[in-house]
Formats: C-alpha cells, structure tokens, sequence
C-alpha cells in the first residue's frame, strides 16, 4: 500500500519571521526617538562658526525671532531671502504681530545664524536693524564643538 | 451532511496575515532611515544690548568693561587681538589668559567675573568665526568636562566702517 505524504510535508517550509519583525521594531523605534523635527528655521547654505562652549539652553526662550545670514550677505527671514537693508520691512510687520499677540519686545530672543565666513559689519548691522525696531536681546548661535578648551 | 465541527484539533490554528504589515513596517523603516540626518548640537551665546541705556539707577558694582579689539586683514582673516591697549598677537588662549587676569579666580554673585562686561571692538569685514571664538574665550573654559563660566556680559562696540 502506497502512504500518502502529508500535505503539511509538501516543501512548505516557513522561515521564523519573528526576529526580523523584533529587529525591524527596534529599528524603528530608535529612529522615532531620535528624529529630529525641529529644523524649519535651519538653512543649509549657513555654516555656523563652531564653539566649545555652545550649549543648548536648558530653559528653550518662548519667543523667538530667527535670522539667518549667509556668507554672500543674503538674510533668510521666515524662509524668505532678503537683503540687510530690506529687513527693517519685514521686522516691522513682526513687531506688528508681536504687538497683537500682547508680547512685549524686550522678551523675544532674537537668535541670529551667521554663516562662519560672514563679515562681522554685516552681523552688527543686522543686530542694529533689530536694536531699531526695538529687540534688544540676541542669541549669537554656534555649533557644538566636542573638542576640550583648556 | 455532517456540519463541520470548528472546535476539532486541526482548525485551532488562526494564521495571521504577517505581510501587510511587515510592508508597512519596512515602509516606515526606509522613511526613518531616508529623514535620518545627523545634526550636531547648537549652541547660544546670549548678549543684551537695548539701543538705549538701562533706565534707572546705574549699578554702583557695575566696572569699566573690557575692551577686546579684533582687527582683521584684506581677506577678513584675524590679523591681531588687542585688549585694552595690550597687543596679544593672533592667540585667544592669550586673551583668556588676559581676561582671567582681570577677574581674577572668584565667582559668584557680586563678584567681579559677574559686574565686569566685555566690549567686541571688530573690524567690519572680520570673518564671523573670529567672533565666536573670541566670545568664547571670554566666556569661559571646560576642566574636565565642566564648564568654568568667566564673563557672561558681552556686548559690541559701535559698528567700524566698512573698507
């Protein structure tokens, strides 16, 4: 009498997905964790100057007013690019708003990205337009350098 | 017809479908790696300057601040830094080691390291790096991983001219 193999037998061999799918898990959620979103007001084209003692704040200001200026002098104001001179404009229309919202100017921080190459004139005149349309505290940022200052 | 009993021994067996979502998994997994970017730290140095004077009473504690001249070449490059009238070539460990002189070892509130202000006295077209580096060696230092704060008042002269 001829056995009939059983259909279970048939060369369906499964292979255990269940490290994969762990494996596949674990990757996912260090990628969710360390996933950084917060880079809208960041611009390629601005090379920071590096500094060993830039650290982040561990107090993050509340309102905060960011101005990025590259090595050609462009600045980078709301994602949109303007000249130095044009900026007043524009940080008059903020005011504006930060006057609407009851936000007074003497609390909003005004971070500035200067590119490492820019001219340190063009940084002070910026600050300058600032001054003028009454902001008054700066935040001059720098990448985090790792090397030790001794 | 005999109904098909479900609770016999061959039917416990529920195979989940796996491939849906081992699709969707390795879909979020090529998204996470795709907008992986690896940024370094940023950093603040804060500096206050209101265009007019502090209104009120001035502070009695409040010392003469130190003047830090960087003066650039052509090409924007640092040429030189001055404090005071002190030239100290091209060395910022020089001009920490200036500053540190100034103030001295005590810190603290009513110290001198905390009523003392330092004025950023830079050519126009001084590279921006300059700065940073200037700040930061007045700022302070790392000893063993901790960071020794020096000067955190720290303004700039009126602007030079350009040229």
């Amino acid at each position: 009498m001829r056995i009939k193999p059983k259909r279970d037998d048939l060369g369906n061999a499964e292979g255990d997905m269940t490290p994969m799918i762990d494996m596949t898990f674990q990757l996912i959620a260090f990628f969710m964790v360390i996933i950084n979103f917060s880079e809208a007001e960041v611009s390629e084209a601005v090379q920071l100057p590096s500094s060993q003692l830039a650290q982040p704040p561990e107090i993050p200001p509340e309102n905060v007013l960011t101005l990025q200026l590259t090595a050609n002098e462009e600045v980078i104001f709301g994602g949109q690019k303007m000249d130095v001179q044009q900026i007043s404009g524009a940080l008059s229309r903020e005011r504006q708003i930060l006057q609407l919202n009851n936000t007074p100017l003497a609390e909003v921080t005004v971070i500035l990205r200067a590119d490492r190459r820019a001219k340190t004139g063009v940084v002070q005149e910026l600050i300058s337009k600032c001054q003028d349309v009454g902001f008054e505290r700066f935040a001059l940022r720098a990448q985090q350098d790792t090397a030790d200052l001794n | 017809m005999r109904p098909r009993n479900s609770t016999s021994a061959g039917d416990d067996k529920i195979d989940l479908q796996m491939t849906p979502m081992i699709d969707i998994v390795f879909q979020l997994l090529i998204f996470f790696i795709m907008t992986f970017k690896i940024v370094a730290q940023e950093g603040d140095f804060s500096i206050k300057m209101p265009l007019a004077p502090a209104s009120g009473p001035p502070n009695p504690n409040q010392l003469p601040p130190i003047q830090v001249r960087l003066t650039a070449d052509g090409s924007g490059e640092l040429a030189g830094i001055q404090v005071g009238s002190r030239p100290l070539g091209r060395d910022f460990g020089a001009l920490r080691a200036e500053v540190l002189g100034i103030i001295g070892n005590d810190r603290g509130p009513g110290s001198i390291a905390e009523n003392t202000e330092v004025e950023l006295d830079c050519d126009y077209n001084l590279n921006y790096e300059y700065v940073i580096e200037a700040i930061t060696h007045v700022s302070g230092y790392t000893q063993g991983g901790n960071v020794v704060k020096m000067i955190e008042k720290i303004k700039f002269a009126r602007q030079r001219p350009a040229g």
